[in-house]
């Protein structure tokens, strides 16, 4: 590699971090100046303490881990499914996990909203547990491109069909395999699918202002609108929250390779 | 009624028929192996015992009862896969006890049990060990132990050895030979390799294009080939195409050279081609050696293989390769010397199909 070219590498990443970091740094720096003339954490303080921080926080958690568990039982036996018996199906099923990247949330509630009204057949919006399952199915359906490529992957790096039948041999049942067998080795998988699920929901906005449920995104968005420097601290909470699952991500990765696994 | 029964065993994929009109009993404690290349249904035959394929056609039995319509997990028949198949989440112990779980035994039986199996494969001192802590040889092991603790009424191994190096792969076909007649547990062993076959075998079943091509023991597989395709695959084996002179005394010419055969040469008539089998082992150079059971020939190679030398010489329009036995004041033949190959008349085979 000649000399420029090096120059030329070393300067978009300096480029690249500078283009990233820079804004962050910013908006960090900005939000410990909520004391006139000091740098202070009275912003994070206001936020903490804002009883409206911990409910929503605590409801968006709450639905978070609603939609994981959700997540883990339609994706895993499905993943599953079609690695075993329908291959051919795979590409299709890949398709319909993308769909909502290409589709916007707020279709997706509209939709649920025109489905699900109060003069439906199934008045989900009608009552408040109604609206909060539909709020996890929603998420469910947003986090679906990430769990399914997650557990997919996990998947792949066990013999599926062979520790199927060995199973199948030995008296499992179709129950009996997927959770005593399927799922335990397909584990660090699923984390990684459950904690990008985490900080989707976490931070998602329209589905949960839409439907009017106390979330964080909603919260996010009313604070950032009425106060100067708690949005500011409360992005650099969500900036925490979200590295903080690709740090746990990164750590079951690490921790995958050193678990019982096939060698 | 033989305990294990296939009858008239059909099994197509699409318009591919991979099993055609398969029929064979196999007593209970036998040791059965299927062999042939790939692709021609010994794997498949096996999958339809285990229940992982539906026969297209035709019925098994095991001790007396239709397996028609029972699912995989309800035939009680232990299975050994070529890949191991070990749980990578649990440990040898949990993967030997695993069917006796599912089976909900008491946990004092189970542990007994695991007990038993680990000291039977010798691998008692690894109980805590995961998969892939261990060797194949140790995995496979683990994986036979696994499948004989719920005490199955059948024991298939699907290419078990395959994925082995060679030496393992000797020490544990032993093994599970040993194991095997020590339970006393019928057995269906699938495999492509000839050796394995012929050693560990009760009977053998030789499967070619999805038909058996011979069943027999392995004695008779070897000596008493049925098929050109048998005598082809097991073994290696002369195929020598001689001219019929005179069917009603069997005599048959090989190049310029006459030979009386002592089997019945059958329906052939004057002048018609067939094909005659010898194998290489069969013959021994004699200097001088005329008549029915002699043979001469210009040696065109030589090859030192360890313990034989295998010479192959030109008849006709034939190569007979014959073998012999190293030893110290051996003088192998030269190329280019012309010898003469002496064998007893019951050597030669006529190959009918």
């Amino acid at each position: 590699m000649s000399i420029w070219a090096r120059i030329a590498g070393w300067a978009a990443l300096i480029f690249g971090l500078l283009y990233f970091f820079v804004p962050l740094g910013g908006l960090f720096e900005f939000s410990l100046k909520a004391r006139r003339g000091v740098y202070s954490l009275d912003a994070y303080a206001s936020v903490f303490a804002d009883p409206q921080f911990q409910q929503t926080f605590g409801y968006s958690v709450i639905m978070a881990l609603v939609t994981i568990v959700i997540g883990i039982l339609i994706v895993v036996p499905t993943a599953y499914w079609v690695r075993l018996k329908m291959p051919w199906a795979r590409p299709y099923v890949e398709f319909l996990t993308l769909m909502p990247l290409v589709i916007p949330a707020i279709v997706i509630v509209f939709g649920y909203i025109r489905l699900y009204n109060t003069s439906s057949w199934l008045p989900l919006t009608g009552s408040v547990m109604g609206t909060n399952i539909l709020l996890a199915f929603g998420y469910t359906i947003l986090a679906l491109p990430y769990m399914y490529r997650a557990v997919d992957t996990g998947l792949r790096t066990i013999d599926v069909a062979t520790l199927t039948e060995a199973a199948q041999s030995l008296g499992a049942g179709w129950a009996t395999i997927l959770g005593r067998v399927i799922l335990p080795n397909v584990i660090p998988a699923v984390l990684s699918g459950a904690f990008l699920t985490f900080a989707i929901v976490i931070g998602e906005f329209t589905l949960a202002a839409l439907l009017d449920r106390p979330a964080f995104g909603p919260y996010l968005q009313r604070v950032g609108a009425n106060k100067a420097y708690e949005p500011f601290a409360l992005s650099v909470i969500a900036f925490a929250i979200t590295w903080g699952c690709l740090a746990l991500i990164q750590l079951v990765s690490r921790f995958s390779k050193t678990a019982p696994r096939k060698a | 009624m033989s305990f294990l029964t296939l009858t008239s065993i059909q099994k197509s994929f699409g318009p591919v028929q991979v099993v055609k009109d398969f029929n064979m009993g196999i007593e209970k404690g036998e040791f059965v192996s299927f062999l042939g290349p790939s692709g021609c249904g010994k794997t498949t035959i096996l999958r339809m015992i285990a229940g992982f394929e539906t026969p297209s056609g035709g019925t098994i039995q095991i001790g007396g009862t239709s397996q028609e319509n029972l699912k995989p997990n309800q035939r009680n028949i232990g299975m050994v896969f070529q890949a191991y198949a070990l749980f990578p989440n649990m440990n040898v112990a949990d993967n030997v006890a695993f069917g006796l779980k599912i089976a909900g035994k008491p946990k004092a039986e189970i542990d007994a049990r695991v007990k038993e199996m680990l000291g039977l494969i010798k691998l008692d001192h690894l109980a805590e060990r995961y998969p892939y802590q261990m060797s194949g040889g140790q995995q496979q092991r683990v994986a036979l132990a696994r499948a004989l603790a719920p005490k199955p009424q059948v024991l298939l191994l699907d290419e078990p050895l395959s994925a082995l190096d060679a030496k393992i792969r000797v020490s544990l076909r032993e093994e599970i030979r040993m194991i095997q007649q020590q339970l006393g547990i019928t057995t269906v062993f699938v495999t492509h390799d000839q050796e394995e076959a012929l050693s560990i075998s009760d009977r053998i079943v030789v499967m070619n294009a999805g038909r058996a091509d011979q069943i027999g023991t392995p004695y008779e597989i070897y000596n008493r080939p049925s098929t050109r395709f048998v005598a082809s695959f097991v073994g290696t084996l002369n195929l020598i195409e001689a001219k019929v002179v005179d069917p009603a005394t069997n005599r048959i010419t090989i190049g310029d050279q006459g030979i009386t055969l002592r089997e019945p040469l059958g329906a052939v008539r004057a002048g018609d081609t067939v094909s005659l089998a010898l194998r290489p082992e069969a013959g021994s150079i004699a200097e001088g050696a005329k008549g029915d059971t002699a043979l001469s020939g210009e040696v065109i190679s030589s090859n030192f293989l360890g313990s034989v030398i295998r010479t192959r010489m030109k008849v006709g329009e034939s190569v007979i390769s014959f073998d012999m036995f190293n030893s110290p004041g051996l003088v192998p033949p030269a190329v280019g010397d012309v010898v003469t190959l002496r064998f007893t008349a019951s050597d030669l085979l006529i190959i009918r199909e």
